[in-house]
């Protein structure tokens, strides 16, 4: 099936510190923008289309155009927890192939580890009344415990071990010891160990919530990037070769009454990507998937369809997931787990498919023509989005 | 523990069921169909119609999952020990979050599918509403 070619990335600036104390949520942004523009070879100027996820002192599209100094004529403010950028890349494709807007950029800008913001461990419930935290509140959860409830299902069902998803946290970690930026990250937040892991390091850090491990958990860092989407036409013209976006979902799942836990937002975002995209899970090179926990990424892994619906652990155990090895490749950067998670990671996962799909990984797959980019924002295992991005090489 | 958050009020939706706990009721809705609507709320989830009913549990159910908290920096629970965070499937169709009390060692005396019954365990404070927990049967 022919792909249709409505919409590309055009630039994109992974801002590199992630210990940037003095520097400000929003400076972040727009120097990521500046960089981002001038990776594709456009100007300030250009900039007719702003999304932003409300992150930062921003006040979303409101605060941000104000900032920057710019006067988009598009302006979509899509909050969606960490999963917005994929969101944003599946509104760019929608709006620039409707003619909205042809150069359009989003933004993200964290110090996440410099107000050290207590994400995972911080306790949820201190939002005031709502007919959620009512229900929640007087119970302690965290975010971590929502997903090791994921995690505790997924094993009781299916048998998957720590053992297996332990080898998510090594493969990416491989990855991460490859990128610069990645070790700079582990060094600068003062990780115990900066270098190549084993299962057997995983099953040893200490517990936060059972079942998962301290480094089955992603790092807190501060942060940020940008994206560039631009028209076929623009396209044309840019400095580097551009990577479409030929597929987009977006859905919600949440807390249901006999639901089951072990299945993500991903089941239902995944399958209208792919079929907008006109491409099968089997023809994809790198898979970016949002790992703010192990167990997100083996939900994900089956909830995308790279294996069946409980496989995960036979999947993982048959070899993929690391560059080096045949087969579906994940996370190339180091991923949320050992280079970069501010709090909203799924514009990265972007950042690095773009880089995969123009041979500038630092974990590089040789000839990757398909990347899909998978964001969770919310909590697996509660309410939460899934987006899924399906990108291909020009 | 007895100093655990407290639900706030005014909130429509969730009043009459910790009204309940104050009567030592597990409290749930249906609509005009039979569909179990939890948590609570003003609509039905299945039609979007207004017309339920209240109802109460037998407070048995079975563990969906749960885990064990050991790291939770919030205030009141940053110096507990290990404590469960579970799912409970009620015997009447809903699923509520809650935590498992009276097992020893939380990581090893708490499975999932295991059967429990709810209480309600008092709160710190005058007015203070009990807080819905469940201990194996």
């Amino acid at each position: 099936m022919a792909q249709e070619r409505l919409a590309a990335i055009a630039g994109i600036h992974e801002y590199p510190l992630r210990v940037a104390p003095g520097v400000s949520s929003m400076q972040i942004k727009a120097d990521s923008m500046k960089k981002a523009l001038e990776d594709a070879g456009l100007d300030w100027g250009d900039v007719d289309g702003l999304y932003d996820a409300l992150d930062g002192e921003g006040g979303g599209g409101l605060g941000l155009a104000a900032y920057l100094g710019i006067k988009p004529r598009l302006l979509d403010t899509t909050q969606v927890g960490g999963s917005s950028y994929e969101f944003h890349a599946s509104h760019a494709l929608r709006d620039i192939a409707a003619g909205r807007c042809n150069v359009a950029v989003t933004t993200y800008g964290s110090t996440a580890a410099s107000q050290r913001v207590p994400i995972g461990t911080g306790g949820m419930g201190r939002g005031g009344a709502s007919w959620q935290q009512n229900m929640e509140a007087p119970y302690g959860s965290t975010l971590i415990s929502n997903y090791a409830m994921v995690a505790h299902r997924h094993m009781h069902e299916y048998g998957t071990t720590t053992e297996q998803l332990a080898q998510i946290s090594v493969a990416t970690r491989k990855h991460a010891m490859r990128n610069p930026e990645a070790v700079k990250a582990m060094t600068d937040l003062q990780f115990v160990k900066v270098d190549e892991i084993s299962v057997e390091d995983v099953l040893e850090s200490r517990i936060i919530a059972d079942p998962l491990h301290l480094l089955e958990c992603c790092m807190i860092s501060d942060g940020g990037g940008a994206a560039v989407f631009v028209s076929p036409e623009i396209a044309r013209d840019i400095k580097k070769k551009p990577v479409w976006i030929i597929g987009a979902g977006e859905a919600t799942k949440y807390r249901e009454n006999g639901g089951d836990i072990t299945t993500s937002a991903g089941a239902q975002s995944a399958p209208a990507a792919f079929a907008q995209a006109g491409v099968t899970p089997d023809e994809i090179d790198i898979a970016m998937i949002y790992d703010s926990f192990s167990i997100t990424v083996a939900v994900m892994l089956e909830d995308l369809g790279f294996c069946a619906k409980g496989e995960v652990g036979q999947f993982i155990d048959d070899g993929h997931l690391a560059f080096d090895q045949p087969g579906l490749t994940l996370n190339t950067d180091g991923g949320g787990l050992s280079s970069n998670h501010p709090g909203m990671r799924g514009l990265f996962l972007l950042l690095e498919s773009v880089r995969q799909l123009r041979g500038e990984s630092t974990s590089q797959v040789d000839g990757a023509k398909l990347a899909v980019a998978h964001g969770n924002g919310g909590l697996l295992g509660g309410t939460h989005t899934g987006g899924t991005v399906i990108l291909a090489a020009d | 523990m007895a100093n655990r958050p407290q639900p706030s009020f005014p909130e429509p939706d969730t009043q009459h069921f910790w009204e309940g706990c104050k009567e030592g009721e597990l409290r749930y809705q249906t609509d005009s169909d039979g569909n179990v609507v939890f948590y609570p709320r003003g609509h039905s989830t299945v039609t979007g119609d207004r017309d339920l009913s209240w109802n109460v549990s037998s407070g048995l159910g079975s563990v969906y999952t749960y885990s064990v908290v050991r790291q939770n920096r919030m205030p009141g629970f940053q110096e507990l020990g290990a404590y469960a965070v579970a799912y409970i499937d009620l015997d009447e169709g809903f699923r509520m979050m809650s935590t498992i009390v009276g097992v020893d060692n939380p990581t090893t005396g708490i499975s999932i599918g295991q059967r429990v019954q709810v209480e309600f365990e008092e709160q710190d404070g005058e007015g203070a509403y009990p807080i819905p927990v469940f201990r194996p049967v």
